[in-house]
């Protein structure tokens, strides 16, 4: 394999697009063009976002060696703060007092978000509650607060311009695909290419390391929550539009699939090491299934199954590659290598 | 990190039993029948399956990994084991049989797949659940099963006593459940050599393997137990619902995770007991019972849960910060 391919894309990505090219070698002759066909790209368009931007929440904790299991009650209080500013909107505003009430709820949404994020990074950052915990609890809280306050119920109708976030296209791209994309986009060169990434994503190696050189590890988790509660916020605006509703428990199901979504896109569980590009990728793996099972008339709970099998086989192929590994080394031990001159 | 959630023992279990018994105390002088027995009785059969799981998941807590797997496990073994003695006529010896196998077996699946595989139990277990469960949904089309057979419905009730007012006492099916689960994770753990290698493999996994503990076999241990219970589980479940259903279950993982943290199991490993996982459960039980008690409104028992744990998972860090700074060589 070419060395500026394997540093370029990665070995993981290689990896899932080898998948993805099987995948749609398999599904191909079931499904005939169907799959490809402007409708079903359409529809994958739609539905990828809600369950992408989700994950790139989860990734952002997983990269720094947490976790967050409050993404999705982040993701619904959002969506309720945002709604209930909505509903204070007077009867009839149109024009310039409506656009301050959407950009008002827009931004309760995210201050309900980040205050939910400078909860959980202040518990694990300066309280050292192991993330799991803290976000377990916090996850109950959120939850709480927001079944209490609504008392269980779903808050509907918005406005247009609220709608378009879930409904909408710019130039023929879906608005909550443009979305997705322009949060990874984002998030793949904070990640990369500014400090706080870097950081981050040290964290995610050493912890200890990053204490001793001297950077305040607590204000850097505290940064870290919010980041992840931000986003959670944008995909719980998107839910919100694309059902016109908001409610407490919505995508619930959701959060263990986050987790399996960014682990199948290389994202390392125990933190330091994966790309958003990759985890990209794994949206696309699943999506297309998902979307294959439903043109092949298979039932939807089949399509978690198939992830869940993916996810362990992918596992599995790896686990078996490392175990053989030294039998190969052995075998190949004994052949003479010409020393060739690198370039 | 690391030290965040390793109390010592004992103290955790202290702190924990001081705040059980305030909440006691004060629901007792606001609400004196929160101590009948009606009560206490309608409040461990409300929390059998979850403390049951507890008990299990205790044992996979302290091993150093973690089962997110386990309500599926328990909604495939409920499943199959009403459908089985609906259709053939099977008791109570078939039905525990079942439920136990396919609960046993997909444990010792998860076991295989933890020790193989080389990445997090987390994981592991969490695409397991989304396969068991996808298939169970698939295979059962989400049908809830209402017509289970009458000796089902009456449980297996001991010592029935009726009372001067006519109120019917026994130990039900759910409280005698409970109170085995809860002894039998305690033999295991504090009486069996077994035990010492789970607290050993939890507390060390490197350490217990060059010792010469078979990881592997340890590993098929853990979670094979945590399948049978979650098997045993699942009927008990079903007994007090008198119903099975493919979706309840699952989705309250979570809960019971919580429940075993409260009450101290480090989820590094190596730490946990089952005095603590009852009184973690209990908490969390006392209180709902509590609220409703009080006549606080259902919709804000999330919440106040939520509060509790958040309270407890960082008192519980302020206390192992403390001893962090007072314990001299090591800060």
């Amino acid at each position: 394999m070419p060395d500026i391919l394997l540093r370029t894309v990665g070995r993981t990505n290689l990896r899932l697009l080898a998948l993805l090219a099987v995948l749609c070698l398999a599904v191909a002759p079931l499904v005939g063009d169907r799959l490809f066909a402007p409708a079903g790209l359409r529809s994958m368009a739609y539905q990828l976002p809600e369950l992408g931007l989700l994950s790139l929440a989860m990734m952002v904790t997983l990269l720094s060696g947490g976790l967050d299991l409050s993404i999705i009650a982040t993701a619904n209080l959002a969506a309720l703060a945002a709604a209930a500013v909505l509903k204070a909107a007077p009867e009839g505003a149109g024009g310039a007092l409506l656009v301050a009430y959407e950009a008002g709820a827009l931004l309760a949404g995210l201050g309900a978000a980040a205050l939910v994020g400078l909860l959980n990074g202040t518990l694990i950052g300066y309280l050292r509650v192991s993330p799991i915990l803290a976000t377990l609890g916090t996850m109950t809280l959120v939850k709480g607060l927001a079944i209490g306050l609504t008392r269980g119920s779903v808050v509907s109708d918005f406005p247009p311009a609220i709608l378009f976030l879930g409904s909408g296209s710019v130039f023929g791209v879906p608005t909550p695909l443009l979305l997705f994309g322009l949060v990874a986009l984002a998030l793949g060169i904070l990640l990369t290419r500014t400090p706080f990434g870097v950081v981050l994503t040290l964290m995610g190696s050493n912890q200890q390391a990053v204490r001793f050189s001297g950077i305040d590890t607590r204000a850097a988790l505290l940064r870290i929550y919010v980041l992840t509660s931000l986003v959670a916020a944008i995909a719980g605006f998107v839910m919100m539009a694309r059902f016109n509703s908001a409610n407490a428990a919505y995508g619930e199901s959701y959060l263990l699939v986050t987790i399996l979504a960014c682990v199948l896109g290389g994202i390392s569980p125990t933190g330091g090491f994966g790309r958003v590009g990759g985890l990209v990728l794994a949206l696309i793996v699943l999506q297309l299934i998902s979307t294959a099972c439903v043109l092949l008339d298979l039932s939807q709970f089949l399509t978690l199954a198939v992830w869940g099998g993916i996810l362990l086989s992918v596992s599995l192929i790896a686990a078996v590659r490392d175990q053989l590994r030294p039998l190969l080394a052995g075998l190949r031990a004994p052949v003479p290598r010409p020393a060739a001159p690198r370039a | 990190m690391r030290n965040a959630s390793r109390g010592g023992r004992a103290p955790q279990e202290l702190w924990l039993g001081l705040v059980v018994l305030g909440m006691v105390v004060v629901l007792t002088a606001l609400r004196p029948n929160f101590l009948s027995v009606q009560n206490v009785m309608e409040m461990m059969n409300a929390t059998a399956f979850n403390g049951i799981l507890v008990s299990g998941l205790l044992v996979v807590l302290i091993a150093g990994g973690i089962d997110i797997s386990f309500a599926a496990v328990a909604s495939v073994a409920q499943y199959a084991a009403l459908t089985v003695a609906n259709a053939t006529g099977a008791g109570w010896g078939e039905i525990v049989a079942i439920a136990g196998a396919i609960g046993l077996g997909l444990g010792l699946l998860n076991g295989i797949l933890v020790s193989t595989l080389g990445i997090a139990s987390i994981i592991v277990t969490i695409a397991t659940q989304s396969v068991i469960y996808g298939i169970l949904l698939t295979v059962t089309r989400g049908q809830d099963i209402f017509t289970l057979p009458a000796w089902f419905g009456d449980g297996v009730d001991l010592f029935v006593t009726t009372d001067a007012k006519g109120n019917v006492y026994a130990i039900s099916l759910q409280i005698w459940g409970l109170v085995l689960a809860f002894a039998s994770a305690w033999f295991l753990l504090n009486r069996t050599r077994f035990g010492r290698q789970v607290f050993a493999l939890g507390g060390n996994p490197e350490a217990a393997r060059r010792v010469g503990f078979g990881t592997t076999r340890l590993n098929l241990l853990v979670y094979g137990y945590m399948g049978l219970v979650a098997g045993l589980a699942s009927l008990v479940q079903a007994q007090y619902t008198q119903s099975v259903s493919p979706t309840a279950l699952v989705g309250r993982e979570l809960e019971v995770v919580a429940a075993a943290v409260l009450g101290g199991a480090s989820l590094d490993g190596g730490h946990g007991s089952v005095l603590g996982a009852i009184l973690g459960l209990a908490l969390v039980v006392i209180m709902k019972n509590g609220l409703a008690l009080l006549g606080v409104s259902s919709y804000w028992t999330d919440f106040f849960t939520g509060l509790v744990i958040v309270a407890a998972v960082a008192g519980m860090a302020a206390r192992a910060r403390r001893r962090w700074h007072d314990s001299p060589g090591l800060a």
